[in-house]
């Protein structure tokens, strides 16, 4: 062994022991430090929204800038009616578009197709919102529940897309043979074996879209616009709770502040209860041992 | 120099399960001595347990007396990075840094114990590479290929001299040939039979062939305990115990 | 491949049609095989009654269905574009280049430069990207490396709770709640200690670009950290053990055998982050302040592409406004086009193009 300074002589040196140990405090005060604001905000929502929470609240309409009182009642409900929509198309064009990807597009143009769709996914709200407003709004010459319906719509077809696509790719191959092979058309194999097979996956795939467009603002700012009065028809600006939010956090009235932060908690409830709704339906509707 | 590696009662569990019990073993410096088994008889465990890898898998812990040379490997104020820097381990998948050339994976572990002089790591790497017999191979593209672009024996050959510049005094090699070709297998079994002049060698293998073609002894796992231990000549030959000569003549395994 | 049972059939030439075998006692074998025919002929039957040959058309017909879906999201894009285009038209054609580096915003006289948003939207991106990186590249070594295992859902699931979160409740919070505590202690505090860099400078508003970066970083956190955490999986085992048995503490085996493999898509997740904090609108308009000058000091008000759009859009006063808005508005979609795009190639290269971990 020719005996240059060896390694074998070399001791762990303090500065590597004290390097160690920064790098796990830094960590451990990066989890931290990202934690602490998630609890502050929720905090806050729950000890400010409970504050102004009542049912005069939930049932009543905005009162005129400056006087106490009223609710977002029409705000509720018009998001309820937005979402609804938004998801009575998207959803839909979401899965078939997932279904082509997964099931018929493994080529390049289905690789295109991918692209494209996560184009969209990537592209900001408030763009959403610029081309629905001239594509619809414009056209009609109104704001209506319609177009930010339409707005919502687009935001979630690339989530529901991707999270059908993935689910079906898991859908092991035998499963699909076995089907074809008992004379079942391929179509009715695909909704009905491969589709119920990765139901669960695509339902949570359909849940997270609806969580995420749920709270959107910037694409209702131009197509619904938000209205203080309940709407008469689906063609006119109807109220939206995250809009509602957004007007009365940035208004002048200390009044219109408590009832932002009720509205949030609301919204956030929403958000949470839909989760949570489609979590248990999904559970119990899944056999013991599938997975 | 290689230095001799005793062990006292070592136990080891993965959570609940026991791996290892009670096993005694004096392994001489300087020797090649190889561990058999059926699979799941504890092999790699053991050996994993002597540079303290063993512990660095959830849940599982190790107690008992491991002596290298006069390192108490299980003492209270033992650190296990030191321990792993003084015993070396070669895996059964070659594992070479994809990210660094063939020069930057032999010098990583120079680099991460503090070695800053450029011109000795530059011999020390030399020196590794020929002993584990890739130098002349690599020589003129030390700096520009990848660890990874090299063939499985070479990389093999690449992590052995990765765990040699580091100038540990033990040599664990976990099933090394494994994963490998019968010509990369005959060139590291070669290269073993190099190394015990400057190292101690412990070697896991399920290849019986190759422990009567590589060690001087071998020691037979079965279940967690070791049941016989001797030269390799007489294991293969004139085993003590009924169930070494059932292993070695195919009766189960 | 297209199975058999796809084509349209007709019945094979089954025992139904030949003749059964005529003989005493029938062999094992023989008995089996006439069974077999008989219920495969039978099964055949059954299907053809519920599936008519017809099904060949439904195929098609789904398939034009969903081929249609596909196309759809083309079509959406393709709307979106064209109404982006044609719709900034008059400020094109107006300013050309010039719209990009004039600072004046001047609705009055008709003279807009987006200078001042592009800037606000790069200060506030870098700005929360310099808070966010460490931060989730920490939460992530923290989760996949150093997390106790029982801990390790609780954490992760927090972490991604962050950006389920609206980004309308982030901004309410970041009004009522940041603001004057940046107002009230961080900004004073600031401003006593680094003052001499000049970016701490003018009245302690609350409101301005920092309360923006802050608010920003916040939420670009989950998305950076959860990329970061699914690479970090992906390198596999081998690699930390052999960084651990050259006797390497755990810090170098993190920052050797982990951290270094998963270069890339680090990267990848960061500028996707970026993505995301380009294009983030409600938070960010609700506590920058709405100016539209550019200022030196990150206490000082401003505007971001996005946010100014949010601000003025509904009051454009005149066509010329409104299609400046909407160049804008061009602006952010390519520029978010290509930070996304970027991103996705860096996490492929490590993933694989449908997000699974190559083997």
């Amino acid at each position: 062994m020719p005996d240059s300074p060896s390694v074998a002589t070399v001791k762990i040196s303090v500065f590597r022991r004290l390097t160690n140990s920064c790098a796990t405090l830094f960590a451990i005060a990066a989890a931290v430090l990202v934690i602490l604001p998630l609890m502050a905000i929720f905090l806050y929502l729950l000890i400010k929204g409970v504050q102004s929470l009542n049912w005069a609240f939930l049932t009543q309409l905005p009162k005129p800038p400056g006087e106490v009182g009223g609710g977002m009642a029409n705000a509720i409900v018009g998001s309820g009616i937005i979402l609804a929509m938004a998801s009575l198309v998207g959803i839909p064009v979401g899965i078939g578009c997932g279904i082509y990807l997964a099931e018929y597009g493994r080529n390049a143009f289905g690789d295109v197709v991918r692209f494209t769709s996560d184009v969209l996914n990537g592209v900001p709200s408030i763009v959403i919102g610029i081309a629905v407003y001239s594509l619809i709004v414009v056209r009609q010459k109104h704001f209506s529940a319609f177009a930010g319906s339409a707005a919502l719509a687009i935001m979630m077809v690339p989530t529901v897309a991707r999270a059908t696509e993935e689910m079906l790719l898991m859908v092991p191959n035998n499963i699909r043979e076995a089907a074809l092979g008992l004379g079942i058309p391929k179509w009715r194999t695909t909704l009905s074996i491969s589709l119920r097979t990765a139901s669960a996956g695509v339902i949570t795939g359909c849940m997270l879209a609806f969580a995420r467009v749920a709270g959107e603002t910037a694409p209702l700012l131009f197509t619904t616009l938000g209205n203080q009065y309940w709407s008469r028809s689906l063609n006119q600006p109807t109220a939206a709770l995250p809009l509602q939010i957004y007007t009365y956090a940035l208004s002048p009235y200390d009044d219109w502040h408590k009832q932002a932060w009720a509205g949030a908690l609301i919204l956030i409830v929403m958000i949470v209860a839909a989760v949570a709704a489609v979590r248990i339906v999904t559970s119990r509707g899944t056999l013991k041992g599938a997975s | 120099m290689g230095v001799g590696i005793e062990v006292r009662g070592l136990n080891a569990w993965y959570g609940k399960n026991q791996a290892l019990k009670s096993i005694d073993m004096t392994v001489p410096a300087n020797h090649v001595t190889a561990v058999i088994g059926p699979s799941g008889c504890g092999k790699s465990t053991f050996v994993r347990c002597l540079n303290r890898m063993h512990e660095t898998i959830p849940e599982a812990r190790a107690e008992g007396d491991v002596k290298v040379g006069d390192l108490e490997v299980y003492g209270a104020d033992t650190d296990p990075v030191e321990v792993r820097r003084r015993i070396g381990m070669v895996f059964q998948k070659p594992n070479p840094f994809p990210t660094m050339s063939i020069y930057d994976n032999v010098a990583a572990g120079l680099k991460l114990n503090g070695f800053g002089n450029r011109k000795q790591i530059s011999e020390l790497v030399e020196r590794s590479l020929k002993m584990a017999a890739l130098w002349d191979e690599v020589k003129d593209t030390l700096h520009k290929k990848s660890g990874a672009s090299l063939s499985g024996g070479q990389q093999q050959r690449l992590c052995i001299a990765r765990s040699l510049a580091v100038e540990p005094e033990v040599l664990l090699m976990d099933e090394p040939a494994s994963a490998l070709d019968p010509i990369s297998t005959s060139k590291i079994e070669e290269l073993i039979f190099q190394l015990k002049q400057h190292y101690t060698v412990v070697i896991v293998t399920h290849n019986m062939q190759q422990a009567a073609r590589v060690a001087e002894l071998t020691g037979f796992f079965l279940m967690g305990s070791l049941i016989e231990y001797d030269k390799t000549e007489k294991i293969f030959t004139t085993p003590a115990d009924k169930r070494t000569e059932d292993y070695i003549t195919g009766r189960f395994g | 491949m297209i199975p058999d049972s796809e084509k349209p059939t007709n019945p094979p030439a089954s025992a139904e049609q030949t003749p059964k075998p005529v003989s005493a006692i029938p062999t094992l074998a023989q008995a089996a095989t006439e069974r077999k025919a008989v219920t495969r002929s039978a099964a055949l039957e059954r299907i053809r009654k519920t599936h008519p040959r017809s099904s060949g058309i439904q195929d098609t017909a789904f398939r034009v269905l969903i081929l249609f879906t596909a196309i759809s999201v083309f079509a959406i894009v393709a709307f979106i574009v064209d109404q982006l285009i044609s719709k900034s038209h008059p400020t094109l054609h107006a300013f050309g280049i010039r719209f990009f580096y004039n600072d004046e915003w001047d609705p009055v006289n008709g003279d807009f430069g987006a200078r001042p948003f592009i800037f606000g939207t790069l200060v506030s991106s870098f700005l929360a990207l310099l808070l966010a990186v460490p931060l989730s590249i920490g939460v992530a070594v923290y989760v996949t490396e150093m997390c106790p295992t029982r801990l390790r859902p609780v954490v992760s699931f927090l972490v991604e709770l962050l950006a389920a979160i609206p980004s309308v409740i982030y901004g309410l919070w970041a009004v009522f709640v940041l603001a004057p505590l940046l107002r009230d202690y961080i900004q004073p505090a600031l401003a006593k200690t680094l003052d001499w860099t000049g970016l701490f400078t003018g009245p302690p508003l609350g409101i301005g670009m920092l309360a923006a970066g802050i608010i920003l970083a916040i939420m670009v956190v989950p998305i950076i950290s959860s990329i970061t955490r699914e690479v970090l999986t992906a390198v596999p085992q081998n690699q930390r053990e052999a960084v651990l048995a050259l006797g390497a503490t755990r810090w170098e085996m993190i920052r050797m055998g982990v951290l270094r493999n998963a270069r890339i898509g680090i990267v990848g997740g960061i500028i996707l982050g970026l993505g995301r904090a380009l294009g983030e609108t409600m938070a960010v308009t609700m506590v920058i302040g709405n100016s539209n000058y550019i200022s030196k000091s990150l206490f000082a008000p401003g505007n971001t592409m996005a946010s100014v759009i949010a601000n003025e859009f509904s009051e454009a006063t005149g066509d010329l406004h409104l299609a400046a808005l909407v160049e804008i508005g061009l602006a952010l979609f390519l520029v978010t086009l290509i930070v996304n795009a970027l991103a996705r190639l860096l996490v492929w290269s490590i993933t694989g193009p449908t997000g699974r971990v190559r083997a």
